[in-house]
């Protein structure tokens, strides 16, 4: 016969026994571990921004921030445009106000605390908008750095947060070289732009892309050889920003500058 | 108020979602664990290489460094967004990321140090127990303490030689253990840093090691500053006392103080040796960045020989490295002179840790635009709190009021035993 004593010190031993290898199943299984995706998906969503068609209007930031309830006067986005001018004289200045949100309603440039800054039309060499997002690394940093794997990547080369398990530590923040990460307003957690996930999943394109009535950004499927974005980054001149991180961005830009950071 | 918001101030074009997101609690991390690495590999010295001279403060750096221990997870648990999720670090750990395995090395050196500090201290703690045993009449304190050191002494109550052999033996291999796990521990939060490819200031293989050293020189210089204090705090006592019972035995104020100025003297060398490497290790890093001058030096510049200027080469190198060596190294050191070295010390290990953190976000990814940080004093609302002046002064008090408790329990001075 078991005395009370003898019967908690078992149950303990039990329970704690039982832990370990129940905890390994989840610790040691390698793709969850390593938030892996599968190579063989027959979908990787990738996005190709025409510099030369953007006119920053905004209305990829206004949709983006009311598709994906990014609060509208917090100074975070998850799409951008920046606009680009770069005197005779050689300097380039560049700036966002509210990430594009409104447009750029001033012909002024908006330096932060140095204010706004004249620049004389004659004196501009050459101007530009580029539209900014996550560009959904194949090799992406900030899922490499997540300490808890909550963010990870889809089959589709989608870069995600699980907002119920990010810890928030900003390590994924720090970790993207694009500055494509903020943290949520109200929730507390790492956010970014999904490529509009959701849509895609039912057959329907970003809501940036629908957005955009110049045709400056659009989302295209890289192993269909059909896809018309496929063909042109297959066939034309196409770059990547900030390359020399190895990243292997996943966004693709037409008529880039060298000035564009 | 987006996260960062409050404390940041842009100039020139700066990415619309950067922020200065790694604060004030991200400085103190890396300090707190540096003062917890350094504290440890001091009391080593004297348990695994024999430094003899260093018995008195060997002891007592081991019971501070368990003191700091739980504060170096403070300021990350302040830092985190959803706090109540830290532990989720420890149930699904991703490895591939540098922050995945800090809830394990943390764990493995706070159980090191622990089980040294139960080494050290087994005989007091068995002794206690037999002294308060064998009392007639215990007070209800002696009932608790009774109960708190039974249970601290985990019944192990042999006290014969061969025991205490053993016992001096495993504090021997533990502290041994110990120091490459502290090292570890600290060369880690080095390479959180060093790895981050994203920032130009961070990224040099060079992190993890100038990390270590700085750790070594911060918790010795601490341990030094914190056991001068306390000596004096001893010999006000003493003179105190003696003058109230004179029928106490206790040490002479004239006994303290030749003791102390010898322990110190010996434990300065130390710290000038590490501080020699640490400065070594930054220059070369520095004197390398400027040589190579690859595309993100142009901002890196401009941070470091002008926005920054007056907090690296004035604070840090000037004040926290040049003036503490001179200090140091001028013959006769005093024990006043001693204590304004290691307070100077530790000022530049902070300002290197900030200017580390807060100078690797002081520009931005676009390498067109600085931020600013502005440290919130005022805790008008709790993240204002946690990020700000007072959240840190709370990560730094509370190591003290920690070692005071627990001298309560393990008292670092006038126990006789062998180790």
């Amino acid at each position: 016969m078991m005395n009370r004593r003898e019967f908690c010190k078992k149950a303990c031993i039990v329970a704690g026994g039982l832990i370990i290898p129940l905890s390994a199943l989840e610790v040691f299984n390698p793709r969850r571990l390593l938030a892996e995706k599968d190579g063989n998906s027959k979908v990787r969503w990738v996005f190709l921004v025409d510099i030369h068609k953007c006119v920053g209007c905004g209305l990829c930031v206004k949709a983006c921030k009311i598709e994906n309830d990014v609060d509208w006067d917090a100074n975070v986005t998850r799409t951008w445009v920046e606009r680009y001018v770069v005197t005779k004289g050689g300097q380039t200045l560049i700036d966002s106000p509210k990430g594009a949100r409104d447009g750029f309603i001033t012909q002024k440039i908006d330096q932060a605390s140095q204010g706004l800054k004249e620049v004389k039309p004659e004196e501009i060499a050459k101007a530009f908008f580029v539209p900014k997002l996550c560009n959904h690394c194949e090799n992406p940093p900030c899922v490499q750095v997540c300490p808890v794997g909550a963010t990870y990547q889809t089959q589709e080369g989608v870069v995600l947060v699980d907002r119920t398990w990010c810890i928030g530590c900003g390590y994924c923040v720090m970790g993207c070289p694009y500055g494509v990460r903020y943290f949520h307003p109200t929730l507390h957690v790492a956010e970014k732009c999904t490529l509009c996930y959701h849509r895609l999943c039912q057959g329907m394109k970003s809501a940036c892309v629908d957005a955009c009535p110049f045709g400056a950004r659009r989302v295209g499927n890289i192993r269909d050889p059909e896809d018309p974005v496929t063909k042109i980054i297959t066939t034309e001149q196409v770059n990547v920003l900030k390359e020399e991180f190895g990243t292997k961005p996943q966004c693709f830009y037409l008529g880039s500058s060298m000035e564009v950071k | 108020m987006v996260h960062g918001e409050a404390w940041t101030l842009k100039e020139f074009f700066v990415y619309p979602n950067e922020y200065i997101y790694w604060s004030i609690q991200i400085v103190m991390y890396p300090f707190m664990t540096g003062l917890v690495a350094g504290a440890f590999v001091l009391s080593s010295l004297y348990h695994v290489f024999g430094v003899k001279q260093l018995k008195d403060i060997a002891r007592f750096s081991l019971v501070f460094s368990l003191a700091l221990l739980p504060v170096a997870m403070m300021p990350l648990l302040l830092h985190l967004q959803q706090p109540l999720r830290g532990i989720n670090v420890m149930m699904t750990p991703h490895f591939t990321s540098a922050i995945a395995a800090f809830g394990i090395v943390f764990t493995t050196y706070g159980f090191i140090v622990a089980s040294e500090i139960w080494f050290v201290y087994r005989q007091f703690i068995v002794e206690t127990v037999m002294e308060l045993r064998g009392k007639q009449q215990r007070s209800a304190v002696d009932s608790a303490r009774l109960v708190l050191y039974s249970l601290l002494s985990l019944g192990a109550m042999d006290l014969s030689p061969e025991a205490l052999h053993k016992d001096e033996r495993a504090v021997g291999v533990l502290a041994g253990i110990g120091i490459p796990v502290a090292c570890f521990l600290h060369g880690y939060a080095g390479f959180i840093f060093g790895s981050v490819k994203a920032n130009a200031l961070w990224m040099t293989p060079l992190m993890p090691v100038i990390f270590i050293c700085s750790a070594v020189v911060s918790g010795i210089a601490l341990c030094i500053a914190t056991y001068i204090i306390t000596m004096e705090i001893r010999k006000l006592l003493s003179t105190w006392k003696r003058n109230k019972r004179s029928y106490l035995k206790l040490p002479s104020v004239e006994e303290l103080k030749s003791a102390e100025l010898q322990v110190v003297t010996i434990t300065v060398k130390y710290l000038v040796m590490f501080l020699v490497l640490a400065i070594t290790l930054e220059l070369l890093d520095l004197i390398f960045r400027t040589y190579t001058a690859v595309k993100s030096w142009d901002i890196l510049r401009s941070v470091i020989y002008e926005r920054d200027f007056f907090k690296i080469f004035i604070l840090q190198y000037g004040f926290g490295n040049l003036v503490p060596f001179i200090i140091f190294l001028r013959p006769g050191l005093t024990i006043r002179r001693a204590l304004v070295g290691t307070l100077l010390v530790l000022m530049g290990v902070f300002m290197m840790r900030w200017n580390v953190v807060i100078g690797g976000q002081a520009f931005s990814a676009s390498f067109s635009g600085f931020m600013d940080y502005h440290l919130p004093i005022w805790p008008s609302t709790v993240e204002l709190y946690k990020e700000g002046l007072f959240g840190a002064l709370t990560v730094i008090i509370t190591p003290f009021v920690l070692f005071y408790l627990f001298t309560r329990v393990l008292p670092v001075f006038g126990v006789k035993d062998s180790h």
